[in-house]
């Protein structure tokens, strides 16, 4: 019995790990980015694909809910409405901070093609945005890159105080 | 031969001159030509003034008096077996006639025939609702209202459908600027951050064409690319195009035909 006993510390095998309150943190929310659902326009169709079983966002620790109370990370797929800007603007409001925006697509970088009165020229006008995605629309694995992008950046901040502000456009 | 004109400036000048322009035109026939047509129309002007009546792309187009539109499609639908209002809009004449031109597209599933009734008004005119006889002009009333301003009476929920309901403005006239008036520009920013933030992100900032040279966070200049928010107000140093070819990729090398080995015998 007591020959089969591992000897952790002659071994290598110590099971304590030496680190920073910062990088245990990020660890946590890097790996447990919970998006919220915005799709407004086709790129939603390739963020649901994006969730789905083929492309898989859970094995990253993304789950979409449909609360911003629950939710870290917005994704804007689409083009965004002046009719829509203060509903945006109301849910990112309402969620908890940390939190973190991508801006999916063409439409929701610049206003894309749409270069009209109706149309609200870049999310970056009515939200601090994190991470630009180019692309009309981006394919899922552009996408599950953008998530992984964010999750470099997580990692590199600091867990311990509020977030700095952003800046908007 | 035809005498000669200096081209340097062709390109500033259009190439297309009203003497050669010819607005193409849908042909128009003869309500006459058609039986089924001749018929309805027969029974209409017994019944109704009609201005114009013609074939155009086998639908026939009556105009009528703006003030008989809900009486004419009532018999229409009653009389002539024209149920279904499949289409309904205005058109911005306004600039031309001082007028706007409703249209109601009618369907017969029964006579296989469509039938497309006009009329004019003013651009202050009310016009009386049909959502009495057809379901479908509800929302078509709504958004004619919404995009051209043409009031429509009796409708029971008269309100803008597409656009917030205080916008101001009516987007499809042909004097709405396709990327809005200023208070379209503003819109967001009035609602979000107050009309006080206007001063703080200056009306420069809303043309979405607009490039800062010297803003290097929010852009660079390709060839010319420096790190994120350096100061390049006294200008910025070349960053010459390099291709990895040229100097060689690690751990790969160039194909060479001469130092390489041929295999003659495919089954070695």
């Amino acid at each position: 019995m007591a020959q089969h006993q591992v000897n952790y510390l002659k071994d290598g095998g110590l099971p304590v790990a030496l680190t920073t309150i910062d990088k245990v943190v990020n660890w946590g929310r890097s790996n447990s980015i919970w998006a919220l659902t915005y799709g407004l326009a086709c790129c939603g169709i390739e963020m649901m694909a994006s969730g789905a079983s083929r492309y898989d966002f859970d094995r990253f620790g993304t789950i979409f809910r449909a609360s911003p109370r629950q939710a870290e990370l917005m994704v804007v797929a689409g083009t965004l409405t002046k009719k829509h800007a203060e509903f945006i603007r109301r849910l990112y409001d309402q969620m908890t901070e940390p939190k973190w925006v991508i801006s999916m697509g063409s439409c929701a970088n610049t206003g894309g093609m749409f270069n009209t009165y109706a149309t609200v020229q870049g999310v970056d006008r009515v939200i601090p945005v994190d991470l630009y995605l180019p692309g009309c629309a981006p394919r899922p694995e552009t996408l599950q890159y953008a998530v992984m992008m964010l999750q470099q950046k997580i990692r590199k901040e600091s867990a311990s105080r509020a977030q700095k502000p952003k800046r908007l456009m | 031969m035809r005498a000669y004109t200096p081209k340097d400036d062709v390109q500033k000048k259009s190439y297309y001159t009203d003497r050669f322009w010819v607005a193409p035109q849908v042909a128009k026939s003869e309500v006459s030509d058609d039986a089924v047509f001749a018929a309805d129309l027969a029974a209409i002007k017994a019944k109704f003034d009609v201005l114009d009546a013609y074939i155009q792309v086998e639908q026939m187009v009556v105009v009528i008096n703006a003030n008989d539109n809900y009486s004419v499609l009532e018999f229409l639908k009653n009389e002539c077996e024209y149920t279904q209002l499949s289409e309904m809009s205005a058109i911005d004449w306004l600039a031309t006639e001082g007028k706007f031109e409703i249209f109601y597209q009618m369907l017969s599933m029964a006579k296989r025939k469509r039938v497309r009734i006009k009329c004019k008004i003013d651009e202050k005119e009310a016009i009386q609702s049909v959502e009495k006889l057809f379901r479908s002009a509800d929302w078509s009333e709504r958004e004619m209202y919404d995009m051209f301003g043409v009031v429509v009476n009796n409708h029971p929920f008269m309100k803008r459908i597409l656009m917030p309901e205080d916008w101001e403005g009516f987007p499809l006239r042909k004097t709405y600027p396709l990327q809005g008036d200023e208070f379209a520009a503003w819109y967001e920013v009035d609602k979000i951050f107050g009309k006080e933030a206007r001063e703080i992100i200056g009306p420069e900032n809303r043309d979405p064409a607009r490039i800062d040279r010297y803003d290097t966070q929010r852009f660079s200049r390709l060839g010319h690319e420096v790190p994120f928010g350096t100061d390049i107000s006294q200008g910025e140093p070349d960053t010459p195009l390099v291709y990895q070819e040229k100097e060689g990729v690690f751990m790969v090398e160039k194909f060479d035909a001469e130092k390489s080995v041929v295999i003659s015998d495919r089954q070695r």
